[in-house]
């Protein structure tokens, strides 16, 4: 299981009043804490605390402040793709991108760029017009993004597909066909593409956010989730991202497991 | 239509372990082996980096063993004196590595005290330029006080020193942190319990390129399947980056092919199992090439001409097949 740090998003206060300000600690500070609580790469979004037209200098300078802490692999999140090329161009070791649509003019523009930076690239199983509602509409679109990896040269297990979950206090009926579009993605080639989830969205605006994250991430898990973008400072969850991967014999158990699964 | 050759892309490798030191790492080895290291499967040169060869390591034990006449009788009269005998096994033999068993500090037996045995151990140094492994005589108490007192008489020597196991591990550990030594991790047959004592022992501070992971494997006919799927799962482990399975593998062949009966048993006792000459080397020679495949990197064994079998098929195996 992936750990994919989300702490680091211009939409957080303190994040966002760094990136205002130019200001390296608390960037910094979320690096060394996730990951110390697990993360295996931590995304990196500058949010809307950035003018669009100064988010590629935002990128690289955040990818460089992050570097001088951490060697974890960065995961660039933006919708702005001269802000994650600006970004990609810093990295000291193999990245993500995240993400991409299933629209023609972005795959157009995204997956030659993983390609060159050798980088692995989140899919969204969308379009212009939306997230579908049925796991069937999303795998319509994880097959559009795996022909575009066969086609551009990205390994099909560097492709990582988002089938999007909502919130389920809104959309309830999105979670069981999340869970079926993820089984359906591990059958679309092989290798398989790989599989993530942006996991907080789940309990968007609910009451006991932390018991529905855990919940979905132990259910995702079986039906064949390999990455979440999660709060890897919520210890129960990391606790139930390392104990799924001991249940699914990923991992060979020993009594420390828990302990193992969060030393880098 | 061409036949593309498929090949695995491994995450990570296993951990290289260095034994002995030469003058100009404070020792006094003439030469060091590098154990571990692969970056794929045993011997599959053309998907990843065989890094380091296996090594033998022929065991000698300080007081004469009780080992049957067709093994013993191919040293003659050096079985009475670990210093000729070590000579022999280098000289002759061509061990890569001696394997010191202090089987004297028994306290059923000789009772020798932990000083006695640390100067055969120093005396074996002094004969021997090639890495020493030394293991106790399997009563707890007595070995961790016996390898304390080697540890720090061999300070320096980078030896691989045994056996650390899960119920007693604290005072063997520190001995080989104190005194820059590596240390042989042992369990029973047991993957889980395998990687919670590397756990414990690398929580204490040792280093994890200094254990070496003793499955304690069974004979030939005599459970070698359960010992060969374990060492499988753990290389496949540290193949997948699982930190605390990624050492080499330690595999006493001699011991465990030699108690077998069919390695001590006459023609005459039993007419359809043949020579027991032939057999008993092959015995001993069949367990270690088995446990090659599945990624032995050292060979604890005995039988000279075993021994020799066994060295030209390790470097049979290294030769590339890319």
């Amino acid at each position: 299981m992936i750990i994919i740090g989300e702490r680091i998003n211009g939409m957080f206060k303190d994040i966002g009043d760094a990136l205002r300000n130019k200001d390296a600690k608390p960037l910094q500070h979320w690096a060394l804490k996730q990951e110390e609580g697990g993360a295996h790469y931590l995304d990196v979004n500058s949010g809307p605390a950035v003018p669009k037209e100064e988010r590629p200098e935002a990128y690289e300078w955040m990818v460089k402040i992050i570097q001088e802490v951490s060697n974890l692999p960065l995961c660039l999140d933006s919708t702005n793709y001269d802000a994650i090329e600006a970004g990609l161009k810093h990295l000291k070791r193999p990245g993500m991108i995240n993400s991409v649509p299933a629209e023609r003019d972005k795959i157009e523009r995204v997956f030659p760029m993983a390609v060159q930076y050798n980088a692995s690239l989140i899919g969204l199983t969308m379009d212009k017009v939306g997230i579908p509602k049925d796991a069937e509409n999303r795998i319509v679109f994880a097959m559009e993004l795996v022909a575009a990896a066969d086609e551009f040269g990205l390994p099909t297990d560097e492709l990582y597909i988002d089938p999007l979950i909502l919130p389920c206090n809104v959309a309830q009926e999105h979670a069981p066909e999340v869970l079926e579009a993820i089984r359906m993605v591990k059958t679309l080639s092989n290798p398989a593409p790989k599989t993530v989830l942006g996991l907080s969205n789940v309990s968007q605006k609910s009451p006991d956010r932390h018991l529905i994250n855990r919940t979905y991430l132990a259910m995702a898990m079986a039906a064949g989730l390999d990455a979440a973008i999660m709060d890897a400072n919520d210890d129960d969850l990391v606790d139930v991202a390392a104990t799924g991967q001991i249940l699914l014999n990923k991992s060979i158990y020993a009594d420390s497991y828990l302990k193992v699964f969060r030393q880098r | 239509m061409a036949v593309a050759l498929v090949k695995e892309r491994y995450q990570s490798k296993v951990g290289e372990v260095v034994i002995g030191a030469t003058a100009a790492e404070g020792g006094t080895r003439t030469s060091v082996v590098k154990v571990g290291g692969d970056s794929t499967l045993p011997f599959l040169h053309f998907e990843g980096k065989v890094e380091n060869r296996a090594a033998i390591a022929l065991e000698v034990t300080d007081v004469p063993p009780a080992w049957s006449d067709t093994v013993k009788g191919q040293y003659g009269d050096v079985i009475n004196d670990p210093v000729a005998w070590a000579k022999k096994c280098v000289e002759e033999y061509n061990a890569d590595m001696i394997y010191l068993k202090l089987i004297g500090a028994n306290p059923e037996g000789e009772n020798r005290s932990p000083e006695e045995c640390a100067k055969v151990v120093k005396d074996v140094l002094a004969a021997v330029g090639v890495p020493l492994i030394v293991a106790g005589c399997e009563d707890p108490e007595k070995d961790n006080e016996v390898l304390a007192a080697v540890a720090e008489a061999t300070s320096g020597e980078n030896l691989l020193i045994g056996i650390a196991e899960q119920d007693n591990y604290k005072s063997i550990t520190a001995a080989a942190m104190v005194h820059k030594h590596n240390l042989i991790a042992r369990s029973p047959l047991d993957i889980n319990i395998c990687k919670q004592l590397n756990i414990l022992i690398s929580e204490m501070g040792l280093p994890l390129n200094r254990i070496v992971i003793d499955p304690m494997i069974g004979g030939l006919g005599y459970g070698i399947e359960y010992a060969y799927s374990i060492m499988e799962r753990a290389r496949l482990g540290s193949l997948a980056n699982d930190k605390m399975l990624s050492m080499p593998m330690i595999c006493t062949v001699g011991y465990e092919a030699n108690r077998a009966k069919e390695a001590n048993a006459s023609a005459e006792e039993f007419p359809g199992w043949g020579d027991l000459n032939d057999r008993a080397i092959l015995w001993e020679a069949l367990t270690a090439a088995g446990l090659l495949q599945v990624g032995a990197s050292i060979l604890l064994m005995r039988n000279p001409a075993a021994v020799k079998l066994v060295q030209q098929n390790i470097a049979d195996l290294m030769e590339m097949n890319a």
